[in-house]
């Protein structure tokens, strides 16, 4: 490394990744600002508007030509802009309902919006990675911001339950992913992604393979596939309701984004498809079938996720650039369906003395004194089941298509079935939601819910999920241009 | 006095710390023989001309996460364990033997395919373990990882103070 | 390469041994008339009541985690501390400063957020 000419390219590099010190700044400002003036109500709205700011950047880079930063450790440009996009406009809706929801159960810390900026920007690192150091750095900031918003809880069993067992379970999986980055340094003698791949297409050892299947553990493990998934449940149960909405679309959008990067630059592509098929496979049906059994909603909307990680898996079993965008067009409308439905679900769960009831039966008639959430909630779930025209059904044909198109028949078969499964939990919330009396009385106290005002902002950030999935749903524009982002020319020109 | 006769020196120190870390029944003892376990370690990594990750490992492990150890031995006030009398050794004899047998195995296994690393002589590799090689990477190719490492220690302390700070009366 | 460890192996050989010298010394050497007054633990002369051990506030483990936290940063100040003066050389000076000081700045406002927060705050 020649010393004298090492910071020569510091100013370019800063500013092609600019939404990212954006949100770092604003973090650091977020955390100065609580330090003197605590609970500050402009705390949130100042984070939002960082966050506008980086989306609005990121918005301009999404037709930049692809391109590395700082010595190639991380990519600049469509790909990397639209992985930041979604995980921007996860954590803007995050930040705005988790305002007056932080402020019912009593946790209305300003540090909370402080660490999601910091764990976007963890993510933002994780999705557009080059590197393996990137990966890791980015992973590990993004998991311990979550640690702490799992915890933040701290007088609930399941709130403490939820923070140690992401807390132990996810530092495990750190120790699968270091060794496995250990092992593939070891075997090609570089860290950086397309170098790996170059090294692993003249030969592999099973030194490289260890790697490699250690790697995929760690992913999996993020994202919760089957067998990697045991934590999940439990997780998001005890979690606070929004800030669980934005561990399940994020923190699985930068996982995937980056176990895309790496089994399309490293990785040779016959090798691992068997395997991360039957992954897939476990991971729908199973995710599904649990899924039907739950009676807690927050519970059922884990197992949910579990489920439509199996399904993004299928997109990228593909291996074709369509599969490879169809995985990301998957995430996005995952992003919003799972946001509003959290969203949802945070206003409707209503305090009774110690506070946190997600029971089905809570939900019951809610449809009628709340129309517009209704209405919304039931776009999520129609949307989560894959019905056109909403986004999930486009969603989930620009996985199975490729799928199709690479072989995997008997993949897509099962996919198809699962969703259909699927149907049935959610539009049983529907069924509860519309079509039931909210007759019993031990679950009532109805003074109290109907003194459970829903803010505009929250009704505004649920209305938005809900139009963009229809829009979505309709117009494929996004999905093309994530196709682009795998073409050869656009590889060719960022290694 | 070569490298290889330090090794094996302290590899065996570093076993014997690290059984009697197992064995010693009152907590603070065994955090003492873990002590020596990680500086026989530290050690090791000398002897295979890994400065900074010698003194990374005193620095750290040795010392701030002993530090750890030893408080949380505190805070949870963890008595004796049961002596070590009480444990049935026939147990422990089959665990060693077991253990040796799956080593002897693995390596047959790792020496037959292409599991085992290339040997590397130890000379070439004094010029990429000294602090300064360290540096001059760590500073310029990953800088940026550096600045987010920044970002991570802060999360980690916001989360430290965060979740231990006494429940404030509204 | 090695060599030039070699008088801290020394070093460390000897504080162990001197010390090793030190305890068995006294424990062979000296005298010893045990008696129960003797064998008790010293309290200021009172009987003692009760455990030693109790358990410790967990203020006390608040410091330990910051500690580890600054530890950390002091590995990465170390290098920096061994190589800036190349880096000068080199007519990169403010770059490597531009690298380092926003790296401080980071955990100097997790130390600035830790005492406004009270938890170095002992007494309350």
């Amino acid at each position: 490394m020649d010393l004298s000419t090492a910071y020569d390219a510091l100013g370019a590099d800063l500013q092609a990744t600019l939404s990212l010190w954006l949100i770092v700044l604003g973090g650091l400002i977020v955390i100065v600002w609580d330090a003197f003036r605590e609970r500050d109500a402009l705390i949130p709205v100042f984070a939002g508007l960082i966050l506008v700011g980086a989306i609005v950047w990121d918005l301009f880079q999404l037709t930049a030509e692809p391109a590395t930063a700082f010595y190639g450790l991380i990519r600049t440009g469509g790909f990397a802009a639209f992985v930041n996009l979604l995980l921007e406009v996860s954590a803007l809706c995050t930040i705005v309902l988790s305002v007056p929801y932080l402020k019912r159960i009593g946790k209305d810390y300003a540090e909370v919006y402080g660490l999601v900026l910091f764990a976007v920007s963890g993510m933002m690192l994780l999705g557009a990675a080059n590197n393996l150091v990137t990966i890791f750095v980015g992973l590990e900031t993004m998991s311990i911001c979550l640690y702490i918003m799992a915890g933040l809880v701290r007088e609930d069993e399941g709130g403490i339950e939820s923070a140690l067992k992401y807390f132990l379970l996810g530092a495990f999986s750190t120790g699968f992913f270091l060794y496995g980055i250990a092992l593939l340094f070891g075997s090609t003698g570089s860290m950086y992604l397309a170098e790996i791949g170059h090294a692993a297409s003249t030969s592999t050892s099973a030194m490289y393979w260890s790697g490699v299947g250690l790697l995929l553990v760690g992913f999996l493990f993020k994202v919760s596939a089957v067998p990697f998934h045991m934590w999940t449940p439990d997780v998001y149960q005890g979690a606070p309701t929004t800030l669980t909405g934005f561990m399940s679309t994020a923190s699985k959008a930068a996982a995937f984004a980056s176990l895309i990067l790496v089994l399309f630059y490293a990785v040779p592509y016959e090798k691992w498809t068997l395997a991360v098929a039957v992954i897939a496979t476990i991971t729908m049906v199973l995710g599904n079938l649990v899924a039907l059994s739950q009676r807690n909603v927050k519970r059922m909307l884990a197992y949910s996720s579990i489920a439509h990680a199996g399904y993004v898996l299928v997109g990228i079993v593909a291996g074709s650039a369509e599969g490879y965008a169809g995985a990301l067009y998957y995430l996005l409308v995952y992003t919003l369906m799972n946001i509003g439905a959290f969203g949802v679900l945070a206003l409707m769960e209503w305090d009774n003395e110690s506070g946190r009831t997600q029971s089905l039966d809570s939900l019951a008639g809610m449809g009628y004194t709340r129309p517009f959430i209704g209405v919304a909630m039931g776009v999520f779930m129609f949307s989560l089941s894959g019905f056109p025209p909403f986004g999930g059904f486009l969603g989930k044909y620009a996985v199975f298509a490729p799928a199709i198109k690479a072989g995997y028949t008997w993949l897509v078969v099962v996919g198809v079935i699962a969703s259909m499964v699927s149907a049935y939990y959610y539009l049983r919330v529907l069924y509860v939601l519309w079509m039931k009396d909210s007759t019993d009385p031990a679950a009532m106290s109805n003074d109290k819910r109907v003194a459970l005002t829903v803010p505009a902002s929250s009704t505004a950030v649920i209305g938005f999920c809900a139009v963009l999935l229809l829009v979505f749903g309709v117009y494929p524009e996004f999905l093309q241009m994530a196709v682009d982002f795998f073409s050869p020319s656009a590889v060719s020109i960022a290694p | 006095m070569t490298p290889q006769f330090l090794f094996f020196c302290l590899a065996i120190v570093a076993i014997t710390a690290a059984l009697g870390m197992l064995i010693a029944r009152s907590p603070v003892s065994s955090a003492l023989w873990l002590i020596l376990n990680l500086f026989c370690v530290a050690g090791l990594y000398l002897t295979m001309n890994a400065q900074f990750l010698a003194v990374v490992q005193v620095l750290v492990y040795a010392g701030a996460i002993m530090v750890l150890f030893l408080f949380v031995i505190m805070l949870l006030n963890v008595a004796a364990l049961p002596s070590v009398r009480d444990i049935d050794w026939r147990l422990g004899v089959g665990f060693v033997l077991g253990v040796a047998l799956l080593a002897q195995l693995s390596y047959a296994i790792a020496s037959s395919t292409d599991l085992m690393p290339a040997e590397v002589s130890l000379e070439s590799t004094v010029a990429t373990g000294s602090v300064e090689v360290v540096a001059k990477e760590l500073f310029t190719r990953f800088a940026m990882p550096l600045e987010m490492i920044g970002v991570l220690l802060l999360a980690a302390t916001i989360g430290a103070v965060l979740l231990a700070r006494r429940v404030s009366p509204k | 390469m090695l060599q030039t460890f070699f008088p801290l192996f020394l070093q460390l050989l000897m504080a162990g041994g001197l010390a090793l010298t030190l305890l068995l010394g006294a424990k062979y050497l000296g005298p010893k008339r045990p008696n129960l007054i003797k064998r008790q633990v010293y309290e200021s002369g009172m009987d003692p009541v009760g455990s030693a051990h109790q358990r410790y506030s967990v203020k006390f483990y608040l410091v330990a985690m910051i500690f580890i936290v600054f530890d950390v940063e002091v590995v990465f100040l170390y290098p920096w501390a061994v190589t800036f003066k190349d880096f000068i050389a080199a007519g990169s000076g403010l770059g490597v400063l531009a690298v380092i000081l926003p790296f401080i700045a980071i955990l100097a406002i997790g130390l600035l957020y830790d005492i406004k927060k009270g938890g170095l705050d002992f007494d309350s």
